[in-house]
C-alpha cells in the first residue's frame, strides 16, 4: 500500500520548498547569526500580555462568538477607521481570524474555484500560491521588478488579465522586498481592477510599518471598498506573532461567505489572544510607534551598510526587510546564501523562496538588535569583498 | 534632537557614526548636535547600569525620607545643595506629599549609611526629621530589568 497515493493530488503536487536544504543547514548550525526570521524581535508589550493574563484569571477560557468578541470587532472597526480611513460594520463585516494566514485561506476558499485565475504579485509571502492551488483555481504570477521598486504596475496587471481572471492578490508593505505603494500608484491598479471587475485580496499585515509615509489601503480608494478584502492582524504591528490573531474585513456579502468557511474550519480564534488584542488596539499606539521608530533606525543602518558592502540595495520603505541584489557577485540567491552561511555564518533567506522574480536577491530581516545587525553587516562586507577578489583572479 | 537623545539614553555607547546611520544624518552634524546637548547640560553625563549584586562588592542602598524647613528667600534650594553635594548621595528629589526630599544613598554597609544619616544628614539645620528605608533587592534600575535577561527564542528561519 502506498500512502502517497492516498494523498489528494492537489496537495501532493505542491512542490516542497526549493530552499529546504538551505534551511536544514541553518537549523543545524548553532552559532550562526540568523537574519532569516520574519517576525518582530520585540516581545509583545507587557500591557498586552498582562491583559491576556488577566483574562485567564477571570476565567475567560470559553469559545467566543464565531465572528470574534464583539468588543474586539468594534475596536478593529474603530482602529481601521482612525488609521486608514476604512469603514466596516463590526456586526457582519469583520471576522477575527487565526492570524493573517487564515484570512488569506478563507478569502480564497470563499471566492476561488476550478476555472478561476488568481493573480499573485511576486515576490510575496510563501503561502499565496499554495492557498490558491488548494482551491482548484489557477495561480497566475505577476513578477514585479526591481526597476519599478517592486511595485505592481497597471500595465503589468493588464497584460495578465484573461476572461477567467477573478482575483488579484497584493501585499504592500511587502514581504520580502520592503516595497510600498503610494495612494496614486494604487489608484492606477484600482482603475484596472474596476475595468475588469476583479476582487482584490489585500494583505496589509505590515501596514503599521512604513517609513516617512503613511500606509494607504487600496480599499480606501473610491469604489474599491466593496471589491476589496483587507487582511490584517496583530503579529507585526503589536509583536504578537505567537498569539495567532488577525482579522479580515470587507463587504458583508463576501465576509458572510468567508464566515462560513471560518466557522466550520476553526470555530473561533483563541480567546486569550482576543482579549489581549482589545488592549492592543485601545492603548498601545505609543508602543507601536516606538517599535516603528526603532525599525526605521535599523533600516537606515542596514541599507547604508549593504550599499557600503558593495551590494545594490533599493530603498525599502516598509515592513522590516531589505532586499539587496546579489547579481553582481555572479552567484545565484541560493549560492550566495549557502556560501555566506558556510564562510561567515550569517543566514539570509534566498530571494527565490518568495517567487522567481526574487532570484538574484536575498532577504535581510532587520528584526534584530542593532548589535546583531552591525556584526552581520561586518561579516557580509568581508564576504562580498572576498568574492570580488576571487572573481578578479 | 529628540531622536539622538532617545538613542543615547538607550545605549550611551552608540557612536556618532552609528547615530548618523540610524537617523540618516551627516556624521559631522550629529557630532555638533551632541556637543551642543552636552554644553546645554541636556546630556548631563554618560553612565553604565551596573548590577552590583552580581559582583562580590558590598553595597547597600537606602531611600531616606527627609522633612525640612525651607530657608527664607531660598526655598528648598539651599538645603538641597547641602545634601546633594555629598558623594554618597546618588539621587535627590523634591517630592509632593508627606515629606519633602527623597534621598538615595549608597554605602558599603548598613552601618555606614546609618552613620551618614546620623552625622551628616540629620544635623543639617533645616532638617526636621528623617526616615531611612533600606533596599533589600533591586529588580529594575534605570529602565533595565536586572535579573531577567531576555533571550531570542525565535525559530532560526521563518518566512
Amino acid at each position: 500500500m502506498s500512502l502517497i497515493d492516498k494523498i489528494n493530488p492537489v496537495v501532493r503536487n505542491i512542490p516542497p520548498s526549493g530552499i529546504r536544504k538551505f534551511f536544514d543547514i541553518v537549523t543545524e548550525m548553532k552559532d550562526a547569526i540568523s537574519l532569516g526570521v520574519g517576525e518582530p524581535d520585540f516581545v509583545t508589550p507587557w500591557r498586552i500580555r498582562e491583559y491576556g493574563i488577566y483574562s485567564l484569571e477571570k476565567g475567560h477560557t470559553y469559545y467566543t462568538s464565531n465572528w470574534g468578541l464583539a468588543e474586539l470587532r468594534e475596536e478593529i472597526s474603530r482602529y481601521l477607521n482612525r488609521k486608514y480611513n476604512l469603514s466596516y460594520d463590526p456586526k457582519d463585516e469583520v471576522i477575527v481570524t487565526v492570524g493573517g494566514s487564515e484570512g488569506i485561506d478563507i478569502a480564497l476558499r470563499a471566492l476561488a474555484g476550478p476555472g478561476d485565475e488568481v493573480l499573485i504579485q511576486q515576490p510575496c509571502f510563501v503561502s499565496y500560491k499554495p492557498c490558491v492551488e488548494f482551491t482548484g483555481a489557477t495561480p497566475v504570477v505577476i513578477q514585479t521588478r526591481e526597476e519599478n521598486s517592486f511595485k505592481l504596475t497597471p500595465e503589468q496587471l493588464e497584460e495578465n488579465i484573461t476572461p477567467k481572471t477573478k482575483i488579484l492578490m497584493i501585499s504592500y508593505p511587502n514581504n520580502p522586498t520592503g516595497a510600498i505603494m503610494t495612494g496614486e500608484e494604487l489608484q492606477g491598479i484600482a482603475e484596472v481592477v474596476k475595468k475588469h471587475d476583479l476582487i482584490v485580496i489585500s494583505d496589509e499585515i505590515y501596514s503599521e510599518l512604513t517609513y516617512g509615509t503613511k500606509h494607504i489601503s487600496i480599499a480606501s480608494l473610491p469604489q474599491m471598498r466593496d471589491r476589496t478584502i483587507v487582511i490584517n492582524g496583530f503579529s507585526k504591528a503589536f509583536a504578537m506573532t505567537g498569539w495567532r490573531l488577525g482579522y479580515t474585513v470587507g463587504h458583508r456579502d463576501i465576509i458572510g461567505a468567508m464566515f462560513k468557511v471560518h466557522q466550520y474550519a476553526v470555530m473561533c480564534s483563541p480567546t486569550t489572544a482576543q482579549y489581549a488584542a482589545i488592549e492592543a488596539l485601545k492603548n498601545c499606539d505609543e508602543d507601536v510607534d516606538m517599535m516603528a521608530r526603532e525599525y526605521n533606525r535599523r533600516r537606515r543602518v542596514v541599507v547604508q551598510g549593504l550599499r557600503k558592502a558593495g551590494l545594490k540595495c533599493f530603498e525599502p520603505m516598509g515592513a522590516f526587510y531589505a532586499f539587496p541584489s546579489v547579481k553582481e557577485t555572479g552567484l545565484t540567491s541560493t549560492e550566495f546564501c549557502e556560501k555566506l552561511l558556510l564562510d561567515e555564518k550569517v543566514a539570509l533567506v534566498p530571494g527565490n523562496a518568495f517567487g522567481e522574480s526574487g532570484e538574484g536577491f536575498v532577504r535581510f530581516s532587520y528584526a534584530y538588535s542593532i548589535e546583531t545587525i552591525n556584526e552581520a553587516l561586518e561579516r557580509i562586507t568581508r564576504f562580498v569583498k572576498k568574492l570580488g577578489n576571487g572573481s578578479g583572479n | 534632537m529628540k531622536e539622538i537623545l532617545e538613542i543615547l539614553e538607550k545605549d550611551s555607547r552608540t557612536s556618532p557614526e552609528q547615530i548618523a546611520a540610524m537617523t540618516g544624518r551627516d556624521v559631522e552634524e550629529v557630532k555638533q548636535m551632541i556637543k551642543k546637548l552636552e554644553e546645554d547640560n541636556v546630556i548631563a553625563g554618560y553612565t553604565t547600569v551596573v548590577n552590583w549584586e552580581k559582583t562580590d562588592a558590598e553595597l547597600v542602598t537606602a531611600l531616606i525620607e527627609v522633612k525640612v524647613t525651607p530657608s527664607r528667600g531660598q526655598g528648598f534650594e539651599k538645603v538641597a545643595s547641602r545634601i546633594y553635594n555629598f558623594p554618597e548621595v546618588k539621587a535627590l528629589y523634591l517630592m509632593s506629599g508627606s515629606f519633602d526630599f527623597a534621598v538615595i544613598i549608597e554605602g558599603k554597609t548598613m552601618k555606614e549609611v546609618a552613620l551618614f544619616v546620623a552625622e551628616k544628614l540629620a544635623p543639617i539645620d533645616s532638617v526636621m526629621s528623617t526616615a531611612t528605608h533600606f533596599v533589600l533587592k533591586k529588580y529594575k534600575n534605570d529602565g533595565v530589568i536586572l535579573h531577567d535577561k531576555l533571550t531570542d527564542n525565535r525559530e532560526v528561519i521563518t518566512l
